[in-house]
Parts: C-alpha cells; structure tokens; sequence
C-alpha cells in the first residue's frame, strides 16, 4: 500500500508534536499562577513606598529631589522589557512594536535614545537596530529577583543623574486577563507627582542622618520595585501568551490529525478495493 | 486602651509582605544604631541597615525578621519597614552595574551568538561522553 506508510508516520509525528505543545500549554498555566501571585505580592511595597514619597513631598515642598524636576528632553532612555524564551505568541513582538513607535516619536523630535533591555529576546532584537544599548540583563528566568535588575537599573539611575538621559520610560506587557495582554509605555523619570492620599495632619518627620540622603534611598528603591513589578508582570503575560499560543498549536495538530485521518482512512480504502477489484479480475479470467 | 499602647507594624519588601499587625514595642537596626519604637513614636524617616528587626508583638512574644536593610517609616500609629530583599553594598551594586554594561557591549558586538554557541557545544560535549559511555556498556554486554 503505497502513500498509506506515509500518511501513518506523519500522523505520529503530528501527535508527539501535539503531545509536546500540550504539555507546554499545562506548565504555561501552573506558572502564569504562581506569577500572579507574585505580581500581587510585590503590590504592598510599592503602595507603601508611594505614600512614604507622598508624606515626603507634603512634608519639605521646597526641596525638589532631581528625580522629581523635568528637565529638556534632549535624550530619553527606555527600558524594554521582555521574555527570556519565545514560543509565546506575539507579546515579544507587541511591546517591541510600541517601543520603536516610542523611540520614533522621540527621534522625531530631535532626542537621543539610549536602551537598557531586560531579557534575551529583546537583546536579541534591538542589537541589529544600532541604538546605544547602555545597560542589559537576561535569564531572568520564571523568576525574576529584585537583586538581578539592580544592576540595570542603576545604570539607568546613573545615566539620569548626570545627565546622559532626562527621562526615563518603561516598556513592558500589562497583564490584562489571561488571553490579552497589551504593552504599555511608563514614564519612570521624572517621577510624575505621587498624591499621598489622605494625610490628616502636617507635621515633619525626624530625619536621619539627612532629609537627602533618605530620599535619595527612598526614590531609587520606588524606580527598583516599578521595574520588578514590570518584570514580574512580564512573566505572567509571558506564561499566559504561551499557554494561549500552545492550547492553539494543539488545537490545529488535533484537527490536522482528523484531516490526515481522513486521507489514511480513504487510501486504506481505495488500498483494499483495488486488491478486490484485482482479485476478482483474476478470478473471472480463470 | 488597646489602641494606644499598641502601633500597627507592616514589614514589606519587593518580593512580598512579610510581617503585618500590631505590635507593642519595634526594634529595627537603624544607619546609626539600634533603635527601639514605642507606640506614639515621633515621626521618623531613617535608613536602615542589615539585621535583625524585631517585633514585639501584644501576647509579649518576639517575632524575629532578617532585613538586608532598606528604609523606615514611623508615624505615630503606625511603623512601616521596607526591607530590601537583597543584602546591597555599595561595591555590590557597583559589581553588578558593571556586569549589565559589558552585556550590552557584547550583544552590540554581536557576540551573544558566541555565548549560545559554546552553550550548545557543551551541551554537545556532554551528548558524546554520554553516547561514548553506552557503546563501552553495550560492548561490555556483548
């Protein structure tokens, strides 16, 4: 039976493939969990750090921390972030697009775009385009820790304070549910005024050693945990992308197993009607 | 009576709450000492550095917590530690920018194919001892 062997092959071969994508699919969805959790639980840091900048500010108005003083943007740094593996649809190729629009928008304008790019895809990327690329840091893994993105972002931090950049963006995919998650574009610095909410009484805090010192420390950790919260976000669109992409993938292997079903099944058919035919021609001229 | 010599205590870090709920006294490694806060604290902003914070907490049992330092915040009712999760050093932290700035120079130069490269040839590496080792065993065998 020629052609049958073939088809038969090919429909093991569709199904182990399926069996693979499956397989992704359900790890996908374990760890797009375990990401949201995280994502929850780095909330009450940065809310908590939000109202410690707020007190700040209604507490000395006068003193204005150079992160918070807009200055001419004549260079803007962004900061991409990405996944560390593909397979996971178009979320890499989203927040990419929104980055070179942002990066146009800004090169229209006359300003000079410096990069710092977080996971290997966007390394991967963004290396052909010859933009500088000041800072970058991959594997981050399903996990991605605050003492990893330390490094970038100080080199971020850095560049703002003295002067390479004057206004710092970041790129990354907001988790929206799990089947859409769409990039947004942050602005990091200068840090848009923080409203502290309710505060029921003025008063002063004791400072030590120094008002500056503090604020210093305060602000580069509010910038350290906005940057986490975007990497671990990234993770969990990460993981729901892919089980989205992979659920699809076996899908169309579980119908194009059906379609090849059906070509086996009829050349099996035409297989046996043809050794009939042949039998009985043989037998009619004896 | 119970509002007042209890402060509401909230330790945070980046990666998660990790203590939150009334306390009678908190001891908190301070930029310069230890300090310890009472309910009805002045308010206060310091820095904090690595070590032990410790809570109070009103059944008069002690509750331990390692900070790798951070910032904090008391106001009278209320005292919030914000914990770094990771122990930092000026030098750390310098370290570490370094390693981000000499991975943008490579994948500028186009050497992060090299990086996957030797990955896969190690991995290549371990595939051929592996391979070697079951032919030795199977002519063992035979």
């Amino acid at each position: 039976m020629p052609g049958t062997k073939e088809i038969r092959t090919k429909i093991a071969s569709v199904k182990s493939t399926q069996k693979i994508t499956k397989a992704m699919e359900m790890v996908a969805a374990s760890k797009m969990r375990r990401a949201q959790d995280r994502m929850r639980l780095s909330r009450p840091y940065a809310e908590k750090i939000r109202v410690v900048i707020g007190h700040l500010n209604k507490a000395n108005p006068d003193y204005r921390h150079p992160f918070l003083v807009a200055r001419e943007p004549k260079s803007i740094g962004i900061i991409v972030v990405s996944s560390d593996r593909g397979l996971c649809g178009a979320l890499n190729t989203n927040v990419f697009k929104s980055t070179l629009m942002l990066m146009r928008e800004w090169q229209g304008k006359g300003a000079n775009v410096n990069l710092c790019l977080l996971g290997n895809k966007a390394a991967g990327f963004f290396r052909r385009l010859g933009v500088p690329i000041l800072a970058s840091v991959g594997g981050l893994g399903d996990r991605p820790h605050v003492k990893d993105l330390l490094g970038s972002v100080k080199v971020m931090l850095d560049a703002y304070r003295d002067g390479t950049i004057d206004r710092l963006f970041i790129v990354n995919a907001q988790f929206v549910n799990t089947m859409t998650q769409k990039p947004v574009v942050t602005q990091l610095l200068p840090v848009e005024t923080i409203d502290a909410g309710e505060l029921q009484e003025h008063w002063d805090y004791i400072y030590e050693p120094n008002a500056a010192e503090i604020l210093d420390a305060v602000f580069m950790r509010y910038i350290e945990s906005q940057v986490y919260r975007s990497a671990v976000e990234s993770v969990a669109c990460e993981m729901s992308a892919r089980m989205v992409a992979m659920k699809a993938a076996s899908d169309n292997a579980g119908k194009l197993i059906g379609d090849l079903q059906l070509v086996y099944n009829k050349a099996r058919q035409a297989a046996i009607t043809k050794e009939l035919a042949e039998i009985v021609g043989g037998a009619a001229a004896v | 009576m119970a509002a007042d010599s209890t402060i509401h205590c909230d330790i945070v870090s980046a990666e998660g709450e990790i203590f939150s709920g009334p306390a009678k006294m908190v001891f908190v490694p301070a930029a310069q000492g230890e300090i310890g806060i009472a309910p009805r604290h002045a308010p206060l902003l310091t820095l904090i550095k690595s070590g032990e914070v410790r809570v109070q907490t009103p059944d008069g049992q002690e509750q331990f917590f390692f900070v790798g330092g951070g910032a904090l915040e008391v106001q009278p009712k209320k005292v919030t530690v914000l914990a770094d999760t990771a122990i930092r050093a000026k030098d750390m932290d310098e370290a570490a920018a370094l390693e981000a700035k000499q991975r943008a120079e490579e994948i500028l130069k186009g050497n992060i194919d090299k990086i996957e490269q030797a990955e896969a040839l190690a991995e290549l590496a371990r595939a051929v001892a592996q391979i070697k080792m079951i032919q030795k065993l199977r002519k063992i065998r035979v």
